[in-house]
């Protein structure tokens, strides 16, 4: 019975489960399109929660229609729906009516890095002092590997997402968004520090280190790939936003298998 | 004696207060603690919090120090054809032990099938499988939260051809075999009695008052089917009406003075406003507690 329900719930062509009765002779096809106007525009909306930029990216209506799609293809598997989304970018990327913006799949992978940082676990950031008296050693600190917050996540795309992201966050949107080039590779970091998840936009030599660092790559190994792939890779620079953004939560000197 | 693990309900649970509460919202977290609003209890949905950390932890762990609280399921899938996600009343009984909530409760609806999660409370058919299913999967509850778990009545749109029994009897069973208590949503019946030509007061009486332990209020939004007839949407998206106070006056003449909670989840007012809304509760329950008001200052 429940199946003849839950299939006709997503169901495009209107129909109506077997077996459904009125008190008053009503048509309980009518009826039961309650049930599915509710399940359809709460997990729409659970999606337009999640991914506001994404949605002001393409307009309310084309969001919509877009998440109405997914929702009857993708409903989610848990009910956990804080976390509901996880594909919605895979799904944007292959769908044919978003293919004018190429940036679009991306920007939904970074809000959805975005909810999980916001819920991901809580862990006590490193103070600076404790990095500042490593500096002072640097044997030591070559070999130092890190770890970090469970909210960090980098995004390297093929698309100026990270600026595209903040630029949509002030009230002058249009203003910002005008000088923006779009194709611009770039990497976002998304971290939560404190109560707030904060959306950084790295140069690839910051990239490169942070990602290394995630790998459980040394100090030392993760600076020189950084140095090799980008000459302009700034090691206090990176260090100084790892640590502004609460991103570091311990530094292991002694080698170990993690 | 028995191991302490095979009787799970020894751990005693206080009860919420018989006052006003209101639905716990994000937006509103931050003003609940600058203004510590004078209210009964606090409801959560139990599933926005089962997430690892972050900013709803935060806030619940500092409001519940101050409040007591109400853990509200809305996904458990009690009327699903399926057995229970064990999984799901893991995370359920986690959340449970952080916040040791004074009351936890769900639905009589499903809402996963196949795996899928409809978030929606769908409707079950009131007919003995389906008893003995739901029978079953309250007791699973109460076995693995170690508690007394409270059973909301519906609001429902359609019935079933299959069904062999009236809602109310069938409530009735549940709580007469799990031993459940009843969680009497007056808005819910309201809906439910106007969207199938019932009469609420009826309906209520009909129900096993005696193990009623919570009230929820909330409002509707009004459709009308193919014939013209009212078809009410349980919205949780307006104010209490009129009409749902009145019926809630009634039921407290015979259940006594309850916990009463103001739920709302859509077009979410300023927190005041919520709050006002649960002093007209509290003025209605205060009016049947002169004595209990009265002990209470002395």
């Amino acid at each position: 019975m429940s199946a003849d329900f839950a299939a006709a719930l997503l169901a495009t062509d209107g129909c109506c489960p077997p077996g459904l009765t009125t008190w008053n002779g009503s048509a309980p096809a009518q009826r039961f399109g309650v049930y599915r106007n509710n399940v359809v525009v709460g997990l729409v909306d659970a999606l337009a929660d999640s991914f506001p930029v994404t949605q002001a990216l393409v307009g309310e209506d084309f969001f919509r229609a877009m998440a109405r799609e997914f929702v009857r293809a993708h409903p989610p598997r848990s009910s956990v729906l804080a976390l509901y989304g996880d594909g919605f970018a895979g799904f944007i990327e292959d769908f044919p009516p978003a293919a004018g913006l190429p940036y679009l799949a991306d920007m939904a992978r970074l809000e959805y890095l975005r909810v999980m940082a916001w819920h991901a676990a809580d862990a006590c950031p490193l103070a600076p002092a404790a990095i500042a008296a490593l500096v002072g050693d640097a044997a030591v600190l070559a070999d130092a590997r890190f770890s970090f917050h469970p909210s960090l996540f980098l995004l390297p795309s093929a698309h100026a997402v990270a600026s595209l992201w903040t630029a949509h966050q002030s009230e002058s949107a249009a203003l910002t968004l005008a000088g923006l080039d779009t194709a611009a590779a770039e990497t976002a970091l998304v971290c939560r520090n404190g109560l707030e998840v904060e959306i950084f936009c790295l140069r690839p030599g910051a990239a490169s280190f942070v990602a290394s660092l995630m790998q459980d790559a040394s100090f030392a190994a993760a600076a020189e790939a950084a140095l090799a792939s980008d000459s302009h890779f700034d090691l206090a620079e990176t260090l100084a936003l790892l640590l502004r953004a609460g991103a570091i939560t311990g530094i292991i000197t002694q080698r170990r298998k993690s | 004696m028995q191991p302490a693990a095979s009787r799970p309900s020894a751990r005693p649970h206080r009860s919420l207060p018989a006052r006003a509460g209101i639905g716990l919202k994000p937006e509103h977290f931050r003003a609940i603690l600058d203004t510590a609003p004078d209210i009964g209890f606090f409801e959560i949905h139990a599933e926005n919090y089962m997430v690892d950390g972050g900013p709803f932890h935060h806030y619940l762990t500092r409001i519940r120090e101050r409040y007591p609280l109400s853990i509200h399921g809305v996904g458990l899938s009690i009327g699903g054809e399926g057995p229970l996600d064990e999984a799901h009343l893991d995370r359920l009984a986690a959340l449970l032990d952080r916040y040791q909530p004074e009351s936890f409760s769900e639905h009589l609806a499903w809402s996963s099938h196949g795996g899928n999660f409809y978030n929606d409370l769908l409707p079950v058919a009131y007919d003995a499988a389906t008893l003995v299913r739901v029978c079953e999967h309250v007791e699973r509850v109460q076995e693995r939260l170690g508690r007394r778990m409270l059973l909301e009545n519906p609001a429902t749109y359609i019935e079933f051809a299959a069904s062999t029994m009236g809602e109310t009897d069938f409530i009735g069973e549940v709580v007469q075999r799990s031993g459940c208590g009843l969680l009497l949503d007056v808005n819910n019946v309201h809906v439910s009695c106007t969207n199938h030509g019932r009469d609420a007061r009826d309906y209520i009486r009909a129900l096993p008052l005696d193990a009623v332990a919570q009230i929820h209020l909330a409002g509707f939004a009004v459709e009308s089917d193919s014939l013209g007839a009212p078809l009410l949407i349980d919205s949780h998206g307006a104010p209490v009406a009129e009409e749902v106070w009145q019926l809630h006056c009634h039921a407290l003449d015979w259940v006594g003075p309850m916990p009463t909670l103001i739920e709302r989840d859509n077009d979410i007012p300023a927190l005041p406003v919520l709050l006002a809304e649960a002093r007209h509760a509290e003025r209605i329950l205060e009016r049947l507690l002169p004595v209990a008001a009265e002990s209470a200052v002395s």
